[in-house]
C-alpha cells in the first residue's frame, strides 16, 4: 500500500511539473498546424471568407449610433491608423472598472459610454464585424499586452485557470496545449492554444467568431461548464493567453478548420 | 430491493430517455447507385469517358463543412469546340448533386473552383460536357476526418 | 452584412482570359440538419449564380446544398471590351442580390 501511495504521489507531482511553458523558439500558430488548402484561405484576402465581417465592420465604423448620433470614425478618425495594434494589446487595463477588459467589451464601453447606444451581444453580428475590422488593423504586428502591477493579478487568475484540471475529463488545458501539441486528438492535430488570429472563420461554424466562443467549445469538449460570455474567468484567460503568445505574429482574421 | 439496484434501474431508464433525446434522426442519404442515377440523368443514353477532366481535391480534409475544389476541362474552348457544362456529384452527401457550372467560348477557360461540403469519407466525381455532346469524367478518393451535412444542429 | 466580396482586374488587355472571383455571405442552410428537438431547420440556400458581360450571360452555376456556407466561386471570362461585369445571386425565400464591376479593356 505505501509504495503504491508514494508512486502515485511522484506521478502526480511530475505531471504538474511538466506543464511547462513553450519555450519561445519553439511558438507556433495554430496556422503551423492546417493544411496548405485552410492557409490558402486565410492568406488571401480575396478568398478568405472572414474579409466579409471586416468589410461590414468598416461600414459600421463610419456610421452613426445612438442618442449621440456619432460614428467610430468621428473619434478615431482612419482606423488604419488609430486602431493599429490595438487588438494586439488587448486584453488590457481599464481604469474606471479596474480590471482588463477585451476588445469586445472595450467596443461595448465606446457604444454604451460614447455613442449612448445599447451594448452589442457577444457573437452578433454587428459585434463580430467591428472586432474584426479593428482587429485586421493589427494584422502582423506583435502580441503585446501590457503586463504591469494593475494587470498582474489577472494573469495570475487566467494562469491558474490554464493549468486546473475541470469539467468531467479533469483535463487541464496546459495538458493538451502545453504538454502534448502537435499530437492528435481524434484525427485532429492539437494546436498550442496562441490566439493569434482571432476573431475568426472556423470551419466547424461555418462563420466568424470569437475568442470566447472557442474558448466556450473547449470546456464543453472537457465536459466542464462553460462560464458566461464576457465573464471576467474568460477575461483573465484571454489575457493569459495573450501573455503567453507574447511576441507572437497577429493574423487576425484568420481561418482555422 | 436494496438501494444498488434501485440505482441501476433508475440510471438505465435515465440512461434511455437521454438517448432518445440526442439521437439524430438521420437523413436518408446518397448512395454510390444515386450519384449512378443523378449522372445518368445528366448523360442520357451517352457514354462518359474516363479523362480529359482535372479534379483537384485535397485527399484529406481537416473539416468536411468547407472543401476546397477546382475543376480543369482541357478545350480550346471556341464556338466549335468547348466545354459547355462542368457537373459535380458526390457519392455520400443526403443528394448526389453539388452542382452545375455552364460556360461557353467566352469564358476562354473550362476552370471553376469553389468551396464543397463532404459529409463522410467518399469518392467525388466531376463530369465535363463538351460541345460535341459527348462527356468525360475523372474521380477522387476523399478522406473526410469531421462530417460536414450529418453534424447535428 | 457586406453582401459579396468580388474581385475583377480593372484592366485587361483585349482577348486575355481573366479570372473572376466571388465570395458572398449565406449560410447556405442544407435542409438535412435538425434542432435538438428534432425540427428539420428548413432549407435555405443559394442556387443560381449569373454572370453577365455588358448584358451577356458569359457564366452560370447551379447551386445545391452541397456547396459550403459563404459560398465562393471562381471562374475565367475573355475580356472583349471595356463596361460591367455583373453578378446576381438567386436563392430561397426570394434571396436576390446584385453587384457589378467596372472593367477597362485595351
Amino acid at each position: 500500500m505505501r509504495p503504491l501511495w508514494a508512486a502515485l504521489s511522484v506521478v502526480a507531482l511530475a505531471a504538474s511539473a511538466f506543464a511547462g511553458e513553450i519555450p519561445r523558439g519553439e511558438r507556433r500558430s495554430g496556422y503551423d498546424f492546417m493544411s496548405r488548402e485552410t492557409r490558402a484561405m486565410q492568406d488571401d484576402d480575396t478568398a478568405n471568407p472572414a474579409m466579409l465581417w471586416v468589410l461590414e465592420g468598416e461600414a459600421l465604423w463610419n456610421r452613426k449610433a445612438g442618442a449621440a448620433g456619432r460614428a467610430c470614425a468621428e473619434c478615431h478618425g482612419d482606423a488604419r491608423t488609430s486602431m493599429k495594434g490595438v487588438a494586439a494589446r488587448h486584453p488590457a487595463f481599464d481604469a474606471a472598472r479596474g480590471r482588463p477588459l477585451n476588445l469586445e467589451q472595450r467596443i461595448n464601453v465606446c457604444r454604451t459610454d460614447r455613442q449612448k447606444a445599447p451594448p452589442l451581444a457577444y457573437e452578433s453580428r454587428e459585434l463580430l464585424a467591428l472586432t474584426a475590422y479593428v482587429a485586421r488593423q493589427s494584422r502582423g504586428l506583435a502580441i503585446d499586452p501590457a503586463i504591469d502591477q494593475r494587470t498582474q493579478p489577472f494573469l495570475d487568475a487566467g494562469r491558474a485557470t490554464f493549468g486546473r484540471r475541470q469539467g468531467q475529463l479533469n483535463l487541464a488545458c496546459s495538458q493538451c496545449h502545453d504538454d502534448n501539441w502537435g499530437r492528435r486528438l481524434a484525427g485532429n492535430v492539437v494546436p498550442q492554444a496562441h490566439p493569434t488570429g482571432y476573431p475568426l472563420y472556423r470551419l466547424e461554424w461555418q462563420g466568424l467568431g470569437s475568442l470566447q466562443r472557442r474558448l466556450r467549445n473547449c470546456l464543453v469538449g472537457i465536459r466542464a461548464e462553460s462560464y458566461e460570455y464576457g465573464a471576467p474567468e474568460l477575461v483573465d484567460l484571454e489575457l493569459f493567453l495573450m501573455w503567453r503568445a507574447r511576441g507572437m505574429t497577429m493574423e487576425a482574421p484568420a481561418v482555422r478548420p | 430491493m436494496n438501494r444498488r439496484d434501485f440505482l441501476v434501474a433508475a440510471g438505465g431508464a435515465a440512461a434511455g430517455m437521454g438517448l432518445a433525446s440526442v439521437i439524430t434522426v438521420r437523413p436518408a442519404h446518397a448512395t454510390p447507385v444515386a450519384m449512378q442515377e443523378a449522372i445518368a440523368r445528366v448523360v442520357g443514353a451517352a457514354r462518359v469517358n474516363p479523362g480529359r477532366v482535372k479534379l483537384d481535391l485535397p485527399p484529406l480534409v481537416e473539416n468536411g463543412n468547407t472543401v476546397p475544389l477546382t475543376v480543369t476541362v482541357e478545350s480550346p474552348m471556341t464556338a466549335a469546340d468547348h466545354v459547355r457544362a462542368i457537373h459535380v456529384f458526390t457519392e455520400k452527401n443526403p443528394q448526389p448533386e453539388v452542382a452545375s457550372f455552364r460556360f461557353g467560348p467566352r469564358a476562354g477557360r473550362a476552370r471553376v473552383a469553389t468551396r464543397i461540403r463532404l459529409a463522410d469519407t467518399q469518392t467525388v466525381v466531376a463530369l465535363g460536357e463538351l460541345s460535341d455532346g459527348s462527356f468525360w469524367s475523372a474521380g477522387v478518393a476523399v478522406v473526410v476526418t469531421l462530417a460536414a451535412c450529418l453534424e447535428e444542429a | 452584412m457586406a453582401s459579396a466580396l468580388i474581385n475583377v482586374p480593372e484592366k485587361a488587355k483585349r482577348g486575355e482570359v481573366i479570372e473572376v472571383k466571388t465570395l458572398i455571405s449565406h449560410v447556405m442552410e442544407t435542409g438535412y440538419r435538425r434542432t435538438q428537438v428534432g425540427t428539420r431547420i428548413p432549407r435555405d440556400i443559394i442556387w443560381l449564380f449569373v454572370c453577365t458581360y455588358n448584358g451577356t450571360e458569359v457564366f452560370r452555376a447551379e447551386l445545391h446544398p452541397a456547396i459550403a456556407a459563404n459560398p465562393f466561386i471562381v471562374f475565367s471570362t475573355v475580356a472583349t471590351e471595356s463596361g460591367t461585369l455583373a453578378f446576381h445571386w438567386t436563392g430561397d425565400n426570394g434571396f436576390s442580390v446584385t453587384e457589378s464591376a467596372a472593367i477597362s479593356v485595351e
